[in-house]
């Protein structure tokens, strides 16, 4: 097993604490001038988010977590879980709906998310920063409102829910900002 | 946006630096103390548990201060003196350490350690920080900020006081100088010098190698450490003059290194042979002088403030 030492801990680094994976946000090293030194580190749960903090002796060694990203394609959600695929090997991954949390709403097939990997397992799923969809339900603009007016919400395909300009209509594809969940421009047909 | 060079730090801020290092010789100067350049590498190097050295191959040691070359030389000229350079410490490197970073240290004949404070007030002031703050002893601030005595309390006693702040490594065990350096150095320190410079006397002699111990206790050394926003910025003490003391806590860290699978580097006997021809009484203060200068232009690393750090160089 893979063991990294507190003099290779930097931020970005994977480790497991406690059986979970962690990454390190922040290492800080903390000696006194006649004294022993430790490694203060900040470190996020790649399952919770949460940020903890915690301390090691400087020369001790943690177990590294094998947790990379990878570009996969979206295929389907089958009720539980969500279907992904490798483009490059053809494989298939499967992801649970506590990986994919709120990146649920912002992905369509064939979309290539970023899948964070824990031992082969995906562990989280971020939706492309983009996402092109179709507006199923709105209600009409009121008449005499232009561009430069107010805005009502619009639901898409994905499901999820825009705050979008009172000119788009049901039926329109429109391009979304999906980090910060907001209406970018109306999408031509492709 | 200020431009930034190849060496990572703006111009201005080479300005700042080589200020600083001029009021800081014109300071030394004005209180009659020498300027001396005692050698960077060393056959032998300090044994203090707490501090590696880098070896150079086939050629010794870099050194960690030049506390060694500074006693040797007060030996034979027996007048203040003082060093501004380079030293080396392996393997510290992060926010407020570089394995290479700049030391003023000087040594004052006659000196008391209260004395050697009351030079170092002056010196940074004069560097344009504020005047000293508070001086406790080591054992008052953490009856202060832990309710703890650090010189009575029970390894469980300070086992838990670092489970209670968060700051107990897992599955640590360790001796007492362990868990008071764990505890100093994370929660104690980072309180300290909130406004002000702010001094720290009568450390634990667990550790004591080249310093005198208190008279009246000999369970404190007369070493004291000075803090500014939290950062170790100075540290200083009435020196050992005793060469027999002086091998047998050599010999004692040197024990430590063992234990802990440390290197070995030899003994300085060059100094203890200078100290048995008689080191006169003094104090001396070494002063990290990248921190001070991060400290004064309000920078949050070491990095800001010197051409080449570490790991960018």
């Amino acid at each position: 097993m893979a063991q990294y030492s507190t003099q290779q801990f930097k931020g970005g680094l994977k480790i497991i604490l406690d059986g979970d994976p962690y990454s390190i946000v922040e290492n800080e090293f903390v000696k006194p001038g006649k004294g022993q030194a430790f490694s203060r580190v900040k470190v996020r749960n790649l399952k919770t988010g949460r940020t903890i903090e915690r301390t090691f002796k400087s020369g001790d060694s943690v177990e590294a977590a094998d947790v990379f990203n990878l570009d996969l394609q979206f295929l389907y959600h089958d009720g539980e879980f969500y279907h992904f695929m490798d483009p490059a090997s053809f494989e298939q991954y499967q992801a649970s709906e506590a990986a994919v949390g709120d990146a649920a709403k912002w992905i369509q097939a064939e979309d290539k998310c970023d899948v964070t990997l824990w031992n082969g397992v995906p562990l989280q799923v971020d939706a492309p920063n983009f996402l092109i969809s179709r507006v199923t339900q709105t209600d009409p603009g009121v008449r005499g409102n232009t561009s430069s007016g107010g805005t009502k919400p619009a639901t898409l395909e994905t499901g999820a829910v825009v705050q979008v300009p009172l000119f788009i209509e049901e039926g329109e594809l429109l391009r979304v900002d999906t980090r910060k969940a907001e209406y970018v421009s109306r999408a031509s047909e492709s | 946006m200020a431009l930034r060079g190849a060496s990572g730090v703006v111009p201005d801020m080479l300005a700042e630096r080589a200020a600083l290092l001029a009021t800081l010789r014109g300071e030394m100067a004005a209180r009659g103390m020498l300027e001396v350049d005692t050698a960077l590498l060393s056959p032998a190097a300090p044994s203090e548990r707490a501090l590696e050295c880098l070896a150079v191959d086939g050629a010794g040691y870099l050194v960690p201060s030049p506390e060694h070359g500074l006693k040797r030389l007060l030996v034979e000229t027996r007048r203040s003196l003082y060093q501004l350079g380079h030293v080396f410490r392996a393997g510290e490197v992060g926010r407020w350490h570089n394995p290479e970073f700049t030391m003023l240290e000087w040594y004052e004949v006659g000196a008391s350690v209260q004395d050697a404070i009351d030079t170092l007030g002056a010196v940074l002031a004069t560097a344009g920080a504020p005047a000293l703050g508070r001086q406790r002893t080591y054992r008052a601030v953490f009856a202060d900020t832990l309710a703890l005595d650090p010189l009575t309390a029970s390894l469980d006693d300070l086992e838990q006081c670092a489970e209670t702040h968060g700051v107990a490594p897992p599955e640590a065990s360790g001796d007492r100088v362990f868990w008071l350096d764990l505890l100093m150095g994370l929660v104690v320190q980072p309180r300290l010098g909130a406004q002000s410079p702010e001094i720290v006397t009568h450390f634990p002699a667990d550790d004591a190698v080249l310093i005198a111990l208190d008279g009246d206790d000999v369970r404190v050394g007369k070493r004291f450490e000075c803090f500014w926003r939290g950062i170790e910025l100075a540290n200083g003490a009435q020196e050992l003059t005793d060469p027999g003391l002086a091998r047998q806590r050599m010999h004692r860290e040197q024990a430590a290194r063992a234990e802990q699978g440390q290197a070995e580097p030899p003994i300085d006997e060059r100094l203890l042979a200078a100290m048995a021809t008689g080191l006169p009484e003094c104090a001396g203060v070494a002063l990290g002088v990248d921190r001070l200068l991060a400290l004064l232009t309000g920078k949050r690393c070491l990095a800001g403030v010197m051409p080449f750090a570490w790991p960018g160089r």
